[in-house]
């Protein structure tokens, strides 16, 4: 789960992090209220994001008519398929100097990384492409966290050495996200160091693991329903499944990621557009399909459906059998084309000719199948 | 001869009474793995589907000399069975278990720091399988025939379709290692190929990989350094969308790397084809 800015800023301030005093507004009016407390302030676009200053979702406010207005224009603004459905307005701050701080997963390494840089701000991925040896890195233990010296280390490192004490205090507080929240990637960029020698979180970005998200049930009731994305991974997720709208006008189900992803590509070879992405897993049961298929017909673009199985534990007749019945219960009249394979895949093609569905024998046939049914299907 | 599992290797399996751990385990012993043991906190001293049940891992060794695991317990508890069986003096540990947290799964991968001898499949795996022999985790054996192919993948159904292709086309494998998809995870393509290359029952690899992190990239490293097996590649998630991602510290330690691109090209610099397709892996070994 990503946290919206104000959210990931509030759960900073739980872990003791300094923020600049700020308020949520849903309307014009509550964002004029807000200035109206805070003075002048920035009005800034909630998306679970990044882009969204260079989007125009970023206004400054002197007065509080101004904030009215820069929150008429942004308040259900779209940033890269979002739509904004509240600004966080964030009193202005005096700043000094940008720094970059942030925790993440390296895959490479199979661990956290710390990474501090005195070049914080909105390119801080030229200046690791430019000047890798700038940004200063920590791999702390994961667990104890990391210690005293390492983070003196790192500060000096990152040439930030007269700010050792306070950065490094805080540096120990941001970790807290990554046991305490089980945070995938705990961001403050930038971090910004006031004229007054003040150091406060100028922005943060948050994301949670949903593998963990057994463990912070708070967290998702806190949060979980403000984000307002795609109505059809939002449904999905509701069913149980794993599904990633695309701008594509052909339905995809498959089974297991690494097919899933190969059936995409294969459609997009013999020159149609994936709608989705969407995992059905292993077992290929009949509720799931149906699911799966209720979720993709709701878009509609949606001019037909490729269904790609491989039967490895579950037999190719009940798939079959499964798919049959999902697209009965739907009432389902697009072209759909189903490839099945493995266990049993000759029982199981032979209940899909009985139904009406020409089964593909191969992946790439399949995919060419479908492009053309609903190309003729346009004409 | 095999890598990593054989008809002689004695396995144990942690969670052996839950319905997956029931099912699976049946389907190994079908198959002539030696499931010396089971364990199940609480049950110690029962016996499931013919094997004895422990209450802990380092009573199943102590009384079986266990030395290979296979879990199948739920995400919650599985990180704690993966020390568990390290701890106990497994070597080699099998976790099909999916959705586990991946701040327990870096936990895990540092304390195996303490035991080098451990070796982690998975998590989120589909395990392993030498043809005709024995395997542990969920590949079905029937897609499976024994010969000289070595494949390892990150993807468990892509897996179950190679496999079938190449058993139908009369090419057998010498083993087939399921890595897993999770990004932190324990052996990985480097790692598997090494192993193949010490094997000589193994003549010919299949790289079945996808997009994210940089395995493959390593692999492809390791290949171009000279090999004796003829290696064929895959990637899927060409066309897969850039994830909607927020932040830069991403970006920052992956740079251009992860890509099915950067992926694709890093093996033909390495001299491995890639197929376009799965369908084609079978004609580009032959």
């Amino acid at each position: 789960m990503k946290l919206l800015e104000y959210q990931a800023k509030e759960v900073l301030a739980l872990l003791g992090i300094a923020i600049p005093p700020g308020m949520v507004a849903r309307t014009p009016d509550e964002a004029a209220a807000a200035a109206s407390r805070l003075g002048p302030v920035a009005v800034k676009a909630q998306v679970p994001v990044g882009g969204r200053g260079k989007a125009g979702g970023i206004k400054l406010a002197k007065t509080p008519d101004d904030a009215r207005k820069a929150a008429e224009q942004i308040i259900g603004m779209d940033i890269k398929g979002f739509k904004v459905p509240l600004v966080y307005c964030e009193a202005a701050l005096d700043i000094e100097r940008e720094i970059y701080l942030g925790f993440t997963v390296d895959r490479d390494a199979r661990a956290n990384i710390l990474m501090l840089s005195a070049k914080g701000g909105m390119d801080v991925e030229q200046v690791a492409e430019e000047s890798p040896e700038s940004i200063a890195r920590l791999y702390p233990n994961p667990w104890r966290g990391p210690l005293d010296f390492e983070l003196t280390q790192l500060v000096y490192d990152a040439g930030l050495g007269r700010l050792a004490r306070p950065i490094g205090a805080l540096i120990k507080k941001l970790y807290r996200a990554i046991p305490d929240y089980d945070a995938l990637t705990a961001e403050i960029n930038p971090l910004v160091v006031t004229k007054s020698g003040e150091v406060v979180a100028g922005d943060a970005k948050l994301e949670i693991d949903d593998n963990a998200a057994w463990r912070h049930k708070d967290l998702e009731q806190r949060y979980g329903a403000v984000i307002e994305g795609d109505p059809y991974e939002v449904e999905a997720k509701k069913r149980g499944l794993t599904y990633v709208s695309l701008d594509g006008d052909i339905g995809i189900v498959g089974n297991g990621a690494g097919l899933c992803m190969s059936t995409l590509d294969l459609v997009q070879r013999a020159g149609g557009r994936a709608a989705n992405f969407c995992d059905i897993g292993g077992g290929a049961k009949a509720e799931v399909v149906e699911n799966a298929l209720a979720v993709i017909l709701m878009n509609p673009r949606i001019k037909g459906v490729l269904i790609n199985v491989f039967g490895g534990i579950t037999r190719g007749d009940e798939v079959a059998k499964g798919i049959i019945t999902a697209r009965d219960n739907l009432r389902m009249k697009l072209p759909l084309v189903v490839r099945l394979s493995g266990t049993n895949q000759e029982e199981g093609r032979e209940i899909l000719k009985r139904n009406g569905i020409e089964p593909g024998v191969n992946a790439w046939e399949a995919a060419q199948k479908i492009v053309e049914l609903t190309r003729a299907a346009v004409r | 001869m095999s890598i990593l599992i054989d008809g002689t290797t004695r396995v144990v399996v942690q969670g052996i009474t839950g319905r997956e751990g029931s099912f699976h385990t049946e389907q190994m012993q079908s198959l002539g793995t030696k499931v010396v043991a089971g364990t199940s906190p609480g049950k110690g001293g029962t016996t499931h589907l013919g094997v004895p049940v422990f209450d802990t891992v380092a009573d199943a060794v102590k009384a079986t000399g266990a030395t290979a695991s296979g879990i199948f317990v739920p995400a919650q508890f599985a990180a704690d069975a993966m020390m568990e069986a390290a701890a106990a003096g497994i070597t080699l540990i099998v976790c099909i278990t999916e959705g586990i947290p991946i701040q327990d799964m870096i936990r895990v991968k540092d304390f195996l720091r303490s035991y080098p001898a451990a070796r982690l499949l998975g998590a989120n795996c589909p395990g392993l399988i030498t043809p005709g022999q024995a395997k542990i985790g969920i590949i079905p054996q029937r897609i499976t025939a024994p010969g000289s192919i070595g494949v390892v993948s990150r993807s468990g159904t892509l897996t179950y379709e190679v496999g079938s292709a190449l058993s139908a086309a009369g090419m057998g494998q010498s083993t087939i290692v399921g890595i897993g998809g999770d990004p932190v995870l324990g052996l990985t393509f480097r790692d598997v190929l090494e192993m193949f290359e010490k094997d000589e029952a193994t003549r010919q690899v299949v790289i079945i990989g996808e997009i994210g992190g940089s395995d493959e990239e390593h692999a492809a490293e390791f290949l171009a350094r000279g090999s004796r097996l003829k290696a064929v590649a895959f990637i899927s998630g060409r066309t897969a969308p850039e994830g909607k991602r927020m932040g830069h510290a991403g970006a920052i330690i992956s740079g251009n790397r992860g890509t099915a691109k950067s992926k694709e090209e890093a093996f033909r610099k390495a001299g491995v084809p890639v197929a376009e397709t799965t369908d084609n892996i079978v004609g580009m070994l032959r």
